[in-house]
């Protein structure tokens, strides 16, 4: 495997006043990845963006970032470091333009009025380019600070929360934001709320939880290791004994007899040719069934799973 | 890329500038109202009683003190509010996460406060015109002082930015202490008009080796020895940077 972009080791975070927010973070992420680092709120989530942006320091550990090390090479890397906040913080009286504008000089870039036009249009912001901030709504707020974030030409983007309190509508646009990012070569870390978006964006996952790293791994082998099919079988007559053909299933009786119970399978859709075989054994043992109810895990369950509900 | 960001630097200077602009009429008109006040009261209503000090008319004799009044003000409550309200509202998380240090920040930010402090300089300068004649006697030794003074003000301001956790302790070291040192420190006055020990205690006032440096390069004559001036202003000036030095490599009150 090549030399990871970005590559932390022992990553421990105590803030003033002793909380540790981050307990010995091990994490290497992939060119070119897109990675979600998924948790609870108060998880460390923020806090991990923020040791690797310069915003938070570290207790201990070590950041490497492109080969570089973070606590002298700094200047080099974050030139190439891009970040969108998790609050919507930025100069609300400037206008849209000049913002990104600044953003690009700010980390080193010479100006070039053609990529900026380029930014502020992929993000359809080129008609609010004069507007000041604050008379844009919240989801065109988050958009500018993307803009900004990826005013410099990143090779790096850590989006924290990209779509809090963003609608349906856009959140697929910005789905589609990172995945133009992605062929561009980008590498994405984005932390959220909404699992979906993990599933539907990311090539690896990572789980914390206290300030720990639980579970790092690329999401479909995290599906196919976690994942589980679950279907309820309704039977037409109660069932007291389960034929042969059927106890080789992973099958429980339920409901007094009237319904079959099928846990197993794995995230790769492998529960759901069992579920058809299943059937097919049913109907040669001679069982009527009037109704199935199947589903799959999805990385939801398996998150709150990991996470546990009281956290 | 390593080494200086010069571009990172540029960038802050033209968005602090920008930024005044927003408030440019209040800006200029301020000065020019509260010079043109002092001048009616303390040139025109007072000063006609007034003998002249060290042979210079005592309308001409405040424009210096009048100038640092407004210089040492200014400068450290443009830096000062410059770094707090980014720290305020957050947006210091753009500064933080970019490849700038301390020398291109403060290039930046005390240099856009240092900016318009001079341009206030210009303006007051100009207002008084108006009012008395003055001469300056050292011009480029005038600039490069008010130039020096601006800059370590801002510097001062932008540690006070940085310090101050509310609004508050951002307000109160200008009105509590830089105020009050300011008006003794013979900005209307030679402190040679002071009775004993007053004319004493006021040689321990910073102020006025700052005001007696200024009035030198513009009437050749101060109360104190001048380069004692030059040494204090640029000593101060270095601890600033020295203090500021320390901000950025610890983190203080910047990074959590
Ligand atoms: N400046 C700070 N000082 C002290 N504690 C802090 C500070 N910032 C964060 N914390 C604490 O560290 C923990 C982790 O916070 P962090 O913001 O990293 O969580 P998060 O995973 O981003 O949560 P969320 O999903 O709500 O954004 C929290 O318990 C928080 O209270
Ligand atoms: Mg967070």
């Amino acid at each position: 495997m090549q030399e990871p972009i970005l590559e932390i080791s022992g990553l421990t975070k105590v803030y003033d006043g002793g909380f540790k927010a981050l307990d010995g973070v091990d994490l290497q992420i992939r060119k070119g990845e897109i990675f979600a680092l998924l948790g609870p709120n108060g998880a460390g989530k923020t806090t991990l963006i923020g040791a690797v942006c310069g915003l938070v320091r570290p207790t201990s550990g070590t950041i490497r970032a492109f080969g570089l090390d973070l606590a002298s090479d700094w200047r080099g890397a974050r030139a190439r470091i891009g970040l969108v906040p998790q609050e919507l913080a930025t100069d609300m009286f400037e206008p849209v333009g000049r913002a990104v504008k600044f953003s690009r000089g700010l980390f080193g870039k010479s100006p070039d009025p053609a990529r900026v036009e380029e930014i502020l249009r992929s993000l359809s912001l080129w008609d609010k380019r004069d507007e000041q901030i604050r008379k844009l709504s919240g989801g065109m707020k988050r958009r500018v600070l993307i803009a900004k974030a990826l005013a410099h030409d990143p090779d790096l983007l850590f989006l924290d929360e990209p779509t809090a309190g963003v609608d349906v509508e856009l959140r697929r646009d910005m789905w589609r934001q990172i995945s133009i990012l992605r062929e561009q070569g980008v590498t994405v870390i984005l932390t959220t709320h909404y699992i979906d978006e993990a599933e539907v964006m990311a090539d690896r996952v990572g789980i914390i939880r206290n300030g720990k790293l639980l579970m790092v791994d690329d999401k479909d082998a995290m599906m196919a290791r976690l994942g589980r099919t679950e279907a309820h079988i309704n039977l037409a007559a109660p069932l007291t004994k389960l034929p042969a053909s059927v106890s080789a299933f992973p099958v429980t009786i339920a409901d007094d007899g009237m319904e079959l119970v099928y846990r197993g399978g794995d995230g790769t859709g492998r529960g759901k040719r069992d579920v058809a075989d299943l059937t097919k054994a049913l109907s040669a043992a001679g069982i009527d069934y009037i109704g199935i109810d199947i589903r799959e895990s999805t990385l939801e369950d398996i998150f709150v799973d990991l996470v546990g509900e009281s956290a | 890329m390593t080494g200086f960001n010069l571009r990172g630097a540029y960038a802050i200077y033209v968005r602090e500038l920008m930024r005044a602009m927003r408030t440019a009429f209040q800006s200029i008109l301020a000065p020019v109202l509260t010079t043109s006040l002092y001048f009616i009261v303390f040139g025109a209503a007072i000063g006609g009683r007034m003998q002249a000090v060290d042979g210079v008319n005592y309308a001409a004799f405040i424009v210096p003190g009048l100038l640092l009044l407004t210089l040492l003000s200014e400068s450290t409550s443009n830096a000062s509010f410059g770094i707090y309200m980014p720290r305020f509202t957050g947006t210091i998380y753009e500064l933080l996460s970019a490849p700038v240090g301390v020398a291109e920040t403060l290039l930046g930010f005390v240099g856009a406060a240092a900016t318009k402090s001079l341009i206030l300089a210009a303006i007051i300068l100009l207002t008084a015109t108006f009012f008395v004649d003055y001469r300056i006697e050292h011009p480029i030794l005038a600039i490069g002082y008010i130039m020096l003074v601006a800059s370590a003000f801002s510097l001062f301001g932008f540690i006070l930015g940085i310090w101050a956790d509310n609004f508050e302790k951002l307000g109160i070291f200008p009105m509590l202490i830089l105020m009050p040192l300011t008006f003794l420190g013979g900005t209307f006055y030679s402190i040679d008009m002071l009775p004993e020990p007053w004319s004493t205690i006021a040689l321990f006032n910073p102020i006025v080796y700052l005001v007696n440096g200024l009035r030198w390069t513009f009437y050749g004559s101060s109360d104190v020895n001048i380069w004692v001036s030059f040494g204090l202003t640029i000593s101060f000036l270095a601890i600033c940077i020295a203090i500021i030095g320390f901000i950025f490599r610890t983190g203080y009150r910047l990074r959590t």
